[in-house]
C-alpha cells in the first residue's frame, strides 16, 4: 500500500510568540517541530506500510527548513520526501496549500493520504480535507484507528459524545487524531539512513503552476497577542451574599452564564 | 565525518522532545528511589542515545565535539542523574576504547555500547588515590595470557550497570606513573565484583560504587594501548570530557534561569512581583551574563577539539568554569526563590545539590587551575 502523508512545520508548543516590527508574527530563534498531529500520520503511515509493504512519500509545503520536517520523517521510517518551497509562497492560505499539494501528490501513485486533524499553528483543519475535494477522494477526519487492507479501509473516528466506525474505499484522506497512536523517536541509525533517502524540493514551476494564479483567496489584516491574563479577583463576605455576587459576575461580566 | 547542522538540529528537537515526553515526568519518582528506570534507560538506548561519541563504523552517531556538546546541554537540562549515566558512558566510559583501542576491541565493544547493550564506566580513583591518580594500588600481574587485577576502585559512576570498564592498575611499581596500565574488564570476568553503592548528596538515581578485584583475570588482549601507558590514557580521557562537562552544567544553569525567571516574575512580596526589586533582576541578569559567556566558551573549546587544536588549558578552563558557573547560579536560583527554594518539593533544591559534584569529579577545579597554571608557565617559556 503506498501512502502519501502531508506535513507541516510548526512552531514549538512552548515557543514564546513574538510579534515583529511589521506585526507579523516572528519566527527568529524558534524551535521549529514537526505538527504533532502529523507525526500520528507520519506513524500510522510506516505502520501501515510495516504491516503491509507499499512506500511512505511525505509531502510538505514551506520555506527551507522544512527540509528539516521531512528529513525527521525519514528518520522515523518514511522512505521519500518532496518540500515544495518557493519564494512566492510566502504567504499562504488554505487554498492555495490545497492547491499546491494536490499537483505535488497527483505525481505520485497512492492508496492512502494521511496528515494530521488540525495545525496547532493557525488551527484551521482545512487543508487535508480540500486537498482531498481538489483529489476527488473521500476523507475522514480525527480518526482514532485505522485498519487497513489493499482495497479499502476501517476507520474509528471521534464524533461528539462516541466514536463512529466508518469503511472507506481507497483512495482516501484520513486525518490524524490524538490517541491514534504513540509516534516513535527517530533513531540515530534513522537519522543516518535518512541522509540518502530521496527528498526533492520542487519549485512552483517544477510542478507546472504559476505564482499569478495562486493568490491567496484569505487576506490577514493583523494579528494580535492575546491579552495578558489579569489577576483574579477574590470575593469577601457572608457565603449566600457572595454566592449571589458570583453568579451576578458570572453572568454579566465574564458572560459565561 | 561529522553531523551536519540538519541533522544535528533533528537530533537536538528529538532530545528535547524525549526528555520532555520521557525522563522529566520521572524526574520527582527517580529522586525519591534513587533509580532511573531500566525502561527510561532501554528508551534511550534505543534512540541512540548511547552511542553519541561511538563512531558510525561501529553503530554510533560519532559525532565531533561541538555536536555532543549540544547534545549534552540539551541532556543537561533534565534531571542530572540522567545525564550522569548517559554522559558517563559516552564520556570517560567509553572514549577509551574510541581512542586507545585496537581493531578487535573496538569490533568487539563498540557496537554493543553504542546500541546501549553495554554500558560503560571508567575506573581510577581508589581510597588513596583521587586526585593524585597516580598513587593508585590496584596491581595488575601477567601470568600467561592473562593479567591478575587485585585491588578496589572506589566512586565509580553507573558501576552497578555497567558491563564494560576501562580500569587503572599498576603493572609495575617501580616505574611510578609510567607502571600504569589500562584494561578493559567485562563485569563477568572471573573475580570481578561490585562492592558498596554509596549514599551520595545528589545526583540520586545515577549511582556510584565499589569495584572490587579479587584475583580478576583479564586476558592480555584487553590491555587497552600499550602497557605503561594506563596514566597518560586516563589524562586523555578525562580531558577529553571537559568540554561536554562543561556543556551539561550549561544545560543545566539554563533551565534554573528559566525556572528563577518565572518565579520572580510570579512571586508577589510588599504588592508587587519580586523581579520588580531590582536585586533581583540584577541576580537574573548575573546569570545571565555568566551562561552566555560559558556559552561562548564551550564552543570555541569544542570546535579548536574538532579542528584538532591542542586544548589542554582550554579544557581545564572549561571545566573549571562550567562547573563554577553552574554552583553560582544555583545558589542563585535558592536564593531568588527564598524558602521554597530550599524544599524538596522545587526542583531548584535538586539542581542545587546535583550541581555540586561537578566541581569535583572528572578533576577538581583545584587541578583544573593546577593545569591551567601549568600550561601558562610552559606558553611563557618559564
Ligand atoms: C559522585 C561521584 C562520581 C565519581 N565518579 C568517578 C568515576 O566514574 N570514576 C573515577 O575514577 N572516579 C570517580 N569519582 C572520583 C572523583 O574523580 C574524585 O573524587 C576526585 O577526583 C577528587 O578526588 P578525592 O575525592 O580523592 O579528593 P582529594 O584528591 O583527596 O582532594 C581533596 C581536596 O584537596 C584538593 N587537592 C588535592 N590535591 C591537590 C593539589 N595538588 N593542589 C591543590 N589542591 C589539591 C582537591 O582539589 C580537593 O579540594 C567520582 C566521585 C564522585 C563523588
Amino acid at each position: 500500500m503506498n501512502i502519501v502523508v502531508c506535513i507541516k512545520q510548526t512552531f514549538d508548543t512552548e515557543a514564546k510568540i513574538a510579534l515583529d516590527s511589521q506585526g507579523k508574527i516572528d519566527s527568529q530563534g524558534v524551535n521549529l517541530i514537526i505538527n504533532p498531529y502529523d507525526e500520528f500520520a507520519i506513524e500510522e503511515g510506516i505502520r501501515l506500510k510495516e504491516q503491509l509493504g507499499g512506500e511512505v512519500t511525505v509531502v510538505s509545503l514551506g520555506g527551507e527548513r522544512a527540509q528539516e520536517a521531512i528529513r525527521t520523517a525519514l528518520a522515523m521510517g518514511a522512505d521519500k520526501g518532496i518540500l515544495v518551497s518557493d519564494p512566492s509562497l510566502e504567504e499562504v492560505d488554505e487554498w492555495v496549500a490545497a492547491e499546491v499539494l494536490a499537483k505535488a501528490v497527483e505525481g505520485i501513485s497512492y492508496d492512502l493520504l494521511l496528515a494530521g486533524r488540525i495545525a496547532i499553528d493557525d488551527g484551521s483543519a482545512q487543508v487535508a480535507v480540500r486537498l482531498a475535494e481538489k483529489l476527488g477522494v473521500p476523507s475522514v477526519s480525527s480518526v482514532l484507528k485505522i485498519e487497513a487492507d489493499g482495497e479499502k479501509i476501517t476507520a474509528v473516528r471521534e464524533i461528539d459524545g462516541g466514536t463512529e466506525t466508518l469503511e472507506i474505499p481507497l483512495p482516501a484522506m484520513v486525518t490524524a487524531q490524538k490517541g491514534l497512536n504513540e509516534p516513535r523517536y527517530p533513531s540515530v541509525a534513522g537519522i543516518m539512513k535518512a541522509k540518502r533517502k530521496p527528498l526533492n524540493v520542487v519549485s512552483l514551476a517544477d510542478l507546472g503552476l504559476n505564482a499569478g494564479d495562486l493568490s491567496p483567496k484569505m487576506v490577514v489584516d493583523s494579528t494580535a497577542l492575546p491579552e495578558a491574563r489579569k489577576g483574579g479577583r477574590k470575593l469577601e463576605g457572608e457565603p449566600d451574599q457572595v454566592a449571589k455576587e458570583l453568579v451576578q459576575l458570572l453572568r454579566d461580566e465574564a458572560k459565561v452564564i | 565525518m561529522d553531523l551536519s547542522t540538519e541533522e544535528l538540529n533533528i537530533i537536538l528537537q528529538t532530545v528535547r522532545t524525549f526528555m520532555k515526553k520521557e525522563v522529566e515526568p520521572l524526574a520527582e519518582k527517580m529522586e525519591e528511589e534513587d533509580e532511573i528506570p531500566r525502561s527510561l534507560l532501554d528508551k534511550a538506548a534505543e534512540m541512540g542515545l548511547f552511542g553519541i561519541s561511538i563512531p558510525q563504523e561501529y553503530g554510533g552517531l560519532g559525532t565531533g565535539m561541538v555536536g555532543k556538546a549540544s547534545i549534552f546541554q540539551e541532556l543537561g537540562k533534565g534531571p542530572n542523574c540522567f545525564i550522569s549515566v548517559i554522559g558517563c558512558h559516552n564520556g570517560i566510559g567509553s572514549v577509551g576504547i574510541v581512542m586507545e583501542g585496537n581493531e578487535e576491541q573496538k569490533e568487539r565493544y563498540l557496537p554493543k555500547m553504542a546500541s546501549g547493550e553495554w554500558i560503560g564506566a571508567f575506573a581510577l580513583t581508589e581510597a588513596s588515590a583521587g586526585s593524585d591518580a597516580s598513587a593508585i594500588k590496584t596491581t595488575a600481574v601477567r601470568k600467561g595470557d592473562k593479567y591478575i587485577l587485585n585491588g578496589t576502585k572506589q566512586f565509580i559512576t553507573n558501576g552497578d550497570i555497567a558491563h564494560v570498564f576501562t580500569v587503572m592498575a599498576v603493572t609495575d611499581k617501580s616505574k611510578g606513573a609510567k607502571g600504569i596500565t589500562s584494561f578493559i574488564v567485562e563485569r563477568d570476568f572471573p573475580g570481578f565484583s561490585i562492592g558498596k553503592k554509596e549514599v551520595k548528596m545528589g545526583l540520586r538515581g545515577s549511582h556510584t560504587t565499589e569495584l572490587i578485584f579479587d584475583n580478576c583475570e583479564v586476558p592480555v588482549e584487553n590491555v587497552l594501548g600499550e602497557e605503561g601507558r594506563g596514566y597518560v590514557n586516563a589524562l586523555k580521557i578525562l580531558a577529553n570530557g571537559r568540554a561536554g562537562l562543561a556543556a551539561r552544567c550549561l544545560g543545566s544553569c539554563e533551565k534554573l534561569l528559566e525556572i528563577s525567571l518565572t518565579y520572580a516574575t510570579q512571586r508577589v512580596q510588599f504588592g508587587k512581583p519580586i523581579f520588580e526589586n531590582q536585586i533581583i533582576q540584577h541576580y537574573l541578569a548575573n546569570m545571565a551574563i555568566e551562561i552566555e559567556a560559558l556559552r561562548s566558551l564551550i564552543y570555541d573549546v569544542a570546535r579548536k577539539v574538532d579542528n584538532g587544536e591542542k586544548v589542554i588549558k582550554e579544557a581545564a578552563i572549561v571545566k573549571a568554569f562550567g562547573s563554577e558557573v553552574y554552583g553560582r547560579v544555583a545558589d542563585l536560583a535558592v536564593q531568588i526563590h527564598g524558602g521554597m527554594g530550599y524544599m524538596r518539593e522545587c526542583e531548584v533544591e535538586r539542581y542545587y545539590r546535583d550541581a555540586r559534584i561537578t566541581r569535583i569529579y572528572e578533576g577538581t577545579s583545584e587541578i583544573q587551575r593546577n593545569i591551567i597554571a601549568r600550561q601558562l608557565k610552559k606558553e611563557y617559556g618559564l
